[in-house]
């Protein structure tokens, strides 16, 4: 078992300084590429990370995206860049807590269509707020952080999102989490405060969030609304996270990969008829593979190895 | 002299759903090692009741005290850590997770104080104790309907409840499960464990029961011992009606 845990450990640092070496040997196309990978990567390991064991399906992914992209566009170059990301990461916790207590005792469609609603209210909040208070429509994104350095931000965060996941899954609160989503009115008779689980789960999955569109805000020299809090981030995660498969760790991973390249070929070459493209591979995501990847994966496992099964009674 | 602190005392317990009052001014009292039946015909509040204790459903008034404190409108988690938990009338386990899960389900988020216990030892000796001795590696999903209501009870014992509640734990078992069940139930009280059983299974009630509370229209119209409960005749008009000779 450590000789497992330590061979994985190696093989793990071992692909992180490879993916590491990328910006210096790849050109600036890949390099984009790169960095729209691991953002995906993170965002949709981030979203699995809370809608995986609880099944509530979020769509405030693009209003935790834009907070963490509007503190860097507003405060930017007034913080040397680490506090700027500590704030930002702050901000997000708040929201997220705010968020949390007031919604997670909405469940299904409620949820969903409030977290779309968050999002659009957040943004109007915004723009509200440029408009009436700091009277500007956009704002200029003037920081020193090169696509190198972003993407090697990226990749820290990807690294420690799925070190946060796997901790999480061998930790009292993902075993709480794991109960809650198979039956929550039997979590809270074996003792667990669910909506404290819930919550927390929520606010370190909308942290991390934050933390991406901060990250890659410098990446537009110029934010505005429409941009940092585009709705269509909330679906691509979520499509991915499904695609891959939310219920493991490594699920969402696998939807993000192949949809950010297919999505990077759709928009280059069909960019008017992209959001249809994108609503039909939703379609056939939820027909064909209601358990992602993941799903496929282990189904393929179980029917190689022939198991004593039984149907429930 | 004091009498000794009666397990769950319930005062004036009142619960409405819109005019239907479901449970209206119920007392009760168990004592250490009691098994309590519950009876009453369809609707009559013995659900609702137990609702109420386990922290499901608020209730509009009345005090319910398990071992001396109030836990009248606590939410269900904390009423589980103070050493109260139940099944449910429809079995509820966790499907997607075996045996072992489903038990370390009950013993790890319940009371404080079993926080040291080992919990693979405590689990195995639980799933032996309903009868699943071994079983650990099975998902839930697979079991059949009595091993699911096992494997619910053995949740349910695992913090070493003060009071357990049963809601109708033996319905829907054929004759012979039911012979085991009984057994079972029985065998939890030889332990010591303090027992409400909700249930209509007349046989299991002689078989099991102390005392009984019969509920009717949200009201306690009888209460005593078992046998003589039976053969009251309110009961027997509002709920037995000409079965009770022959159930």
């Amino acid at each position: 078992m450590n000789a497992r845990l330590a061979t994985f450990a190696l093989l793990t640092a071992a692909g992180l300084s490879l993916m590491a070496m990328v910006p210096y040997l790849a050109n600036a196309y890949w390099l984009a590429l790169g960095i729209s990978l691991l953002q995906y990567t993170v965002l949709a390991t981030a979203w699995g990370l809370f809608s995986g064991p609880t099944r509530y399906v979020s769509l405030a992914t693009t209003a935790f995206f834009g907070v963490g992209a509007y503190t860097v566009a507003v405060l930017g170059e007034a913080l040397p860049w680490p506090v700027v990301l500590a704030v930002a990461a702050m901000l997000g916790a708040a929201l997220a807590v705010l968020v949390g207590l007031s919604t997670l005792r909405l469940s299904g469609v409620y949820f969903v269509i409030f977290t779309f609603g968050l999002a659009e209210l957040i943004r109007q909040l915004v723009v509200w707020f440029e408009v009436n208070k700091s009277h500007v429509l956009g704002r200029y994104v003037f920081v020193p952080v090169t696509q190198a350095l972003i993407y090697w931000q990226l990749l820290a965060l990807a690294a420690a999102v799925f070190a946060l996941g796997w901790l999480i899954a061998r930790s009292r609160l993902g075993f709480a989490l794991r109960i809650i989503g198979e039956d929550e009115t039997v979590a809270t008779h074996c003792g667990i405060n669910t909506t404290i689980a819930k919550v927390t789960l929520f606010v370190i999955s909308a942290t991390v969030m934050t933390l991406v569109g901060a990250v890659m805000a410098p990446r537009w020299t110029y934010i505005e609304p429409s941009i940092a809090f585009n709705a269509m981030i909330s679906f691509q995660v979520l499509i991915m996270a499904l695609l891959g498969g939310a219920h493991r760790l490594w699920g969402p991973v696998l939807g993000a990969v192949p949809l950010t390249l297919l999505f990077e070929l759709l928009s280059a070459n069909f960019p008017n008829t992209f959001t249809i493209i994108l609503g039909c591979i939703f379609l056939v995501i939820v027909y064909l593979l209601p358990r992602g990847v993941v799903g496929l994966i282990e189904r393929r496992r179980e029917t190689s190895v022939p198991v004593q099964r039984r149907l429930p009674a | 002299m004091t009498a000794p602190l009666p397990v769950l005392a319930v005062e004036g317990l009142t619960r409405a759903f819109g005019g239907l009052v479901a449970v209206n001014n119920l007392a009760l009292e168990i004592g250490r090692g009691e098994i309590l039946g519950l009876l009453g015909p369809n609707g009559s509040g013995k659900t609702t009741a137990l609702n109420l204790m386990s922290g499901a459903l608020r209730p509009d008034a009345g005090t319910i005290r398990l071992m001396g404190c109030d836990i009248a409108g606590l939410p269900p988690y904390r009423i589980a850590r103070l050493g109260l938990t139940r099944t449910f009338q429809l079995v509820r386990v966790l499907d997607g997770m075996d045996c072992r899960e489903n038990v370390m389900a009950g013993l790890v988020f319940g009371r404080p104080h079993l926080a040291a216990v080992d919990i693979n030892a405590r689990t195995a000796t639980l799933l032996q104790r309903v009868g699943l001795g071994g079983q650990e590696a099975r998902l839930a999903c697979e079991l059949t309907y009595i091993d699911r209501k096992r494997l619910e009870l053995a949740r349910a014992l695992a913090p070493a409840p003060d009071l357990l509640l049963l809601d109708e734990w033996l319905a829907g078992l054929n004759p012979s499960e039911l012979v085991s069940g009984i057994d079972l139930i029985r065998s939890l009280r030889d332990d010591g464990i303090t027992i409400v059983l909700v249930e209509h299974v007349m046989r299991a009630v002689r078989a099991l029961c102390d005392r009984c509370v019969v509920m009717s229209g949200g009201r306690k119209i009888a209460e005593g011992v078992t046998g003589s409960v039976l053969a009251d005749k309110a009961v027997v008009e509002a709920y037995l009606g000409g079965i009770a000779a022959d159930a």
